[in-house]
């Protein structure tokens, strides 16, 4: 199947400000791909140049196969921007079923009606967008961005206005995307939320990918603790292998250990070692 | 094309949601109804103080007044066009909602020519129709009815489409406010020059007439107006023509085939501009 996005050696430059420099990445079928970084590190840009928002200074970008830009990509994409608004007089269910003539659905009422289901929005076909809460409008755009079912969702922020019960909803949602075969490029600051559902993970900071791997290769080891008499004790170095070593060394020693935790570092751990690293800061 | 389609039934039925139409209407028929109420009282006081065997009253009053409807329609048609598209580019995608709608396969340019035939559309139907009311109120209240009815008209709907094709090109580059007092300041030019070439021309000074027919080219919506003010009382000639020619609605212009050429290849000229800026503006 084709690659349902790539970009090399992507540039994007605003005068003399590098947004992007040089940015190589790929989203295969049915992949999940969560970006992070700080803000101005150049995502969002990325996200608009595969939308055909904003054009690239160099290097090359493609969704599905055809130059993103082009009518054959975004055929191929739903998008959810950051800073986004629809209209306040239009209805939920019109809202849907004007992107459905721009994009060329013929999905009908029910395409409409399943969207507006599957994000929780079921009883507000009839709604107007005015008259909903932010997290509402969000879910809304969501179902916006699936209209025609796309190959490729670019989601910028989708869940920055939502509460627990709505990330949990979108969260669902985007595993069962998944399921379905739709690759997901997910631009978060939500940490916990990335690590939860992406399947690889690109750290951008200043407009180049410092890091990148799944959130278990970007996840270290950060030693053992024991807990024993006299309280707690710390092995830093240690590994998992290791444990039942450790533990038969203090047993022989005269300790009674009552448990045992195993620490790795969170994807938030290395996010912030690789941010603060590429400022050249102290982590 | 059926993606223009799309967009201009959207701008359509924002304009009647968010009651635009029926502000306008209502300001309208009010304005025509103080038409009415003048046009009467002006007949009525040319009636009863005749100015002299030498001057036609009811062609000088007519005139004058229908003059002064003209204007008045191109005022209200060119706030019309303003306002249904100062926004339309750099407004909307600073509010977040140009967006989501260009990243659908229809495309700027069927983005950008849906917006204009919406609100080409309702301005020349709007100009066509208050116009219509005019000419009618002044043939029903003093029995006059201008030598050429109906290419004062037509120049007026040409006008409020140029206008209107300039607001949208000017959206591209511009914020709405900035857009909307450019656009009115244009306006107010292109009538003051033309109110040059007016004194120019009864007082023979070459060089206002020339600033008046540069103006002419640059902004033909002026020309339009100036040539359909013209037309009202191009049979009218002795003491009554000159008297209608010194007045500030004697049309210091004649139109004639070249114009309706020119203006049909200015408008391509700004599309073409607004096509390819568009095409160029990051998002």
């Amino acid at each position: 199947m084709t690659t349902a996005f790539s970009c090399r050696e992507l540039e994007k430059r605003y005068g003399t400000t590098v947004a992007l420099g040089g940015v190589d990445l790929s989203v295969e079928p049915g992949e999940l791909v969560g970006l992070l970084g700080p803000n101005g590190a150049g995502k969002s840009t990325l996200v608009k140049i595969a939308c055909g928002l904003v054009r690239a200074s160099a290097g090359s970008a493609q969704v599905a196969g055809a130059p993103a830009g082009s009518a054959d990509a975004r055929s191929a994409i739903g998008y959810l921007a950051e800073l986004f608004r629809f209209p306040g007089w239009l209805r939920a269910d019109e809202l849907l079923g004007l992107h459905q003539r721009l994009s060329g659905s013929t999905g009908g009422p029910a395409e409409r009606e399943e969207l507006l289901s599957l994000v929780g929005l079921g009883g507000d076909a009839g709604t107007r967008v005015e008259a909903m809460s932010k997290g509402m409008q969000q879910r809304l755009g969501i179902a916006q961005a699936l209209v025609g079912a796309p190959q490729l969702l670019m989601l910028d922020e989708p869940t920055s206005a939502l509460d627990p019960v709505g990330r949990r909803v979108v969260r669902d949602l985007l595993l069962a995307l998944k399921g379905r075969g739709v690759s997901v490029l997910l631009n978060s600051h939500l940490l916990s939320e990335v690590e939860r559902v992406c399947d690889r993970v690109a750290i951008l900071v200043d407009g180049r990918i410092v890091a990148r791997g799944s959130p278990d290769e970007l996840s270290r080891p950060r030693g053992v603790e024991v807990e024993v008499d006299g309280g707690v004790r710390s092995f830093p170095d240690a590994e998992r292998d290791e444990v039942p070593e450790i533990v038969a060394r203090l047993v022989t020693g005269g300790e009674r250990v009552y448990g045992v935790r195993v620490l790795s570092s969170t994807l938030e751990d290395t996010y912030l070692e690789v941010v603060a690293g590429a400022d050249g800061q102290p982590s | 094309m059926r993606g223009a389609g799309t967009v201009a039934l959207y701008a359509l039925q924002e304009s009647t949601r968010r009651r635009v139409f029926v502000v306008v209407l209502i300001l309208t028929a009010s304005f025509l109804a103080l038409y009415a109420v003048g046009t009467e009282a002006a007949f009525d006081v040319a009636e009863d103080t005749p100015s002299g065997p030498a001057l036609d009253d009811k062609v000088l009053t007519g005139s004058t007044l229908l003059g002064l409807a003209m204007f008045t329609t191109l005022f209200l048609g060119c706030v019309l066009a303003v306002f249904l598209t100062l926004g339309a580019v750099r407004g909307d995608a600073e509010r977040g909602l140009l967006q989501p709608l260009v990243v659908r396969p229809v495309g700027r340019s069927a983005l950008l020519f849906g917006r204009f035939l919406a609100a080409a559309v309702v301005c020349a139907a709007y100009v066509a129709a208050v116009y219509g009311s005019a000419l009618v109120i002044t043939a029903v209240a003093g029995g006059w009815w201008p030598d050429h009815p109906v290419t004062p008209g037509l120049g007026l709907m040409a006008g409020v489409v140029v206008l209107a094709a300039l607001s949208l090109l000017g959206s591209v580059f511009l914020s709405a406010t900035a857009n909307g007092i450019t656009l009115f300041m244009v306006f107010g030019a292109g009538l003051a020059a033309g109110l040059l070439g007016q004194i120019g021309d009864a007082l023979s000074v070459k060089s206002l007439e020339t600033v008046a027919e540069v103006s002419s080219w640059v902004l033909p919506f002026e020309a339009l107006y100036q040539a359909g003010l013209d037309d009202l009382t191009s049979g009218v000639s002795g003491a009554t023509g000159v008297v209608v020619q010194l007045g500030p609605f004697g049309g210091a212009q004649q139109g004639g085939p070249l114009l309706w050429v020119w203006t049909a290849v200015y408008l391509a000229f700004v599309g073409l501009a607004a096509r390819a800026a568009f095409a160029r503006r990051d998002l």
